[in-house]
């Protein structure tokens, strides 16, 4: 069976992210491009989100085998580095499924030039579950690579925010 | 020898292996960090470390083309066949030696990292692009740390001083070019370490002066690790770290 590039897109978006399941691959950024071949084989180009990020090997385990599932006769995943990924491909309506689960989406990344600062001026992150400003940066390290804890001073519940990277 | 190919595999596991040690080490403090945050932020780096040093020596197997694969590269080689700085070998110390080493190594790495996306080798390039975004976050963790501790307490400034003291010698070696990359630098394919000396010792010095901390004057540089000559604790460190994989050779889980 031939399948077009939209279908592998289409079958793509049910690949949910392992540590972060209410995001597809193709939502995350991931899946940087699909390509079917004339004897149907399906090149899904991939890139990592963190160069440690453990996810990474279920994510190509996963992709393989949705599309076989779908009637992919052979699926080659292929890492690629070059663009390095950023939270800025994450589309505005992923971003709505994030909080509402409970995490921050990361908004734009900025160009921080200075290394280490002296008082770091964090962009605010909204408070996912009572939407307050009130909020503050605890650790930049969170239970993923991803993700960073904050905590909500209006509601006093902490958070976890997708960094924006 | 003297084709740039032949000198871009030790070239390569400069870079990984930096990355390797320095991660095994930080992921000893994983259960004893002083803090729950701290303890759960140096397991983040330490995941990043090793990540980074898994892709560059997946790379440097396929330069090599021996059959060596990463997990080869990293659990099957003696201490005489890394190439670390030796800063990054030492035992992980006191929070304020982790942290300090994490500063001084975390701003180099920035600096190399940012040349090396520049590489001709679009592997190498790729890989620095990303590990560049890590290693900056990672530099602000340490320097923050550094300036707290430094400015901190009687006691945390002591032995965040002690810390720099103790380091000092070992951030020499990360800037003496290897004799053996020349042709690659000026084929562009991996960077002059020298050049960055300049830009890292300003952030340093900026920091240390935040810090209320200084840096020694004329020390001696050690160095070695770049060549394989090792101080003791490297070949402790791969006792611990090659076990498993050496105990049950082929294994996989």
């Amino acid at each position: 069976m031939i399948a077009t590039r939209e279908q592998v897109f289409a079958w793509l978006e049910d690949v949910k992210d392992p540590e972060v399941p209410v995001l597809s691959v193709v939502e995350l950024g991931v899946v940087r491009d699909a390509r079917v071949a004339d004897d149907g084989t399906v090149t899904v180009t991939i890139t990592p989100t963190y160069s440690g990020c453990p996810a990474m090997r279920v994510i190509e385990e996963s992709i393989r085998d949705a599309l076989l599932l779908h009637g992919a006769p052979n699926v080659v995943v292929q890492t690629v580095f070059t663009p390095a990924w950023t939270t800025d491909w994450i589309p505005e309506s992923a971003e709505a499924k994030l909080e509402a689960y409970g995490i921050a989406p990361p908004g734009p990344t900025r160009a921080d030039d200075e290394l280490v600062p002296l008082r770091r001026v964090s962009a605010s992150v909204r408070c996912p579950f009572c939407k307050s400003a009130r909020t503050s940066l605890r650790t930049e390290f969170g239970s993923t690579s991803c993700k960073a804890l904050w905590t909500c001073h209006e509601c006093t519940q902490p958070f976890e925010a997708f960094k924006a990277i | 020898m003297s084709s740039p190919h032949a000198a871009l595999f030790p070239a390569l596991l400069r870079i990984a292996d930096d990355r390797l040690v320095l991660g095994h080490r930080t992921s000893e403090w994983c259960g004893h960090g002083p803090i729950l945050e701290e303890d759960i932020a140096l397991a983040n780096i330490a995941l990043d470390l090793i990540g980074q040093a898994n892709l560059m020596l997946q790379h440097a197997g396929s330069v090599e083309g021996a059959g060596r694969d990463q997990d080869a590269l990293a659990f099957f080689r003696e201490a005489i066949d890394f190439r670390n700085a030796l800063l990054c070998e030492l035992p992980r110390g006191d929070f304020g030696v982790t942290i300090a080493r994490h500063f001084f190594h975390g701003l180099y790495s920035v600096l190399q990292w940012e040349a090396l996306s520049r590489s001709t080798d679009t592997t190498v390039a790729g890989i620095a692009a990303k590990a560049l975004k890590e290693s900056r976050y990672h530099v602000r963790h340490a320097g923050e740390w550094v300036i707290r501790l430094g400015d901190g307490t009687d006691e945390s400034h002591r032995r965040a001083q002690d810390a720099v003291d103790l380091l000092w010698p070992y951030t020499g070696e990360l800037f003496m070019q290897p004799a053996d990359e020349a042709e690659l630098v000026a084929s562009g394919l991996t960077a002059d370490v020298s050049t960055l000396q300049a830009p890292w010792r300003a952030q340093v010095d900026d920091v240390l002066r935040r810090a209320t901390l200084s840096a020694p004057d004329g020390v001696w540089m050690q160095r070695g690790g770049r060549d394989g000559r090792h101080t003791e604790h490297l070949g402790h460190m791969l006792a611990e770290m090659q076990i498993v994989a050496r105990s049950h050779p082929g294994a996989a889980w």
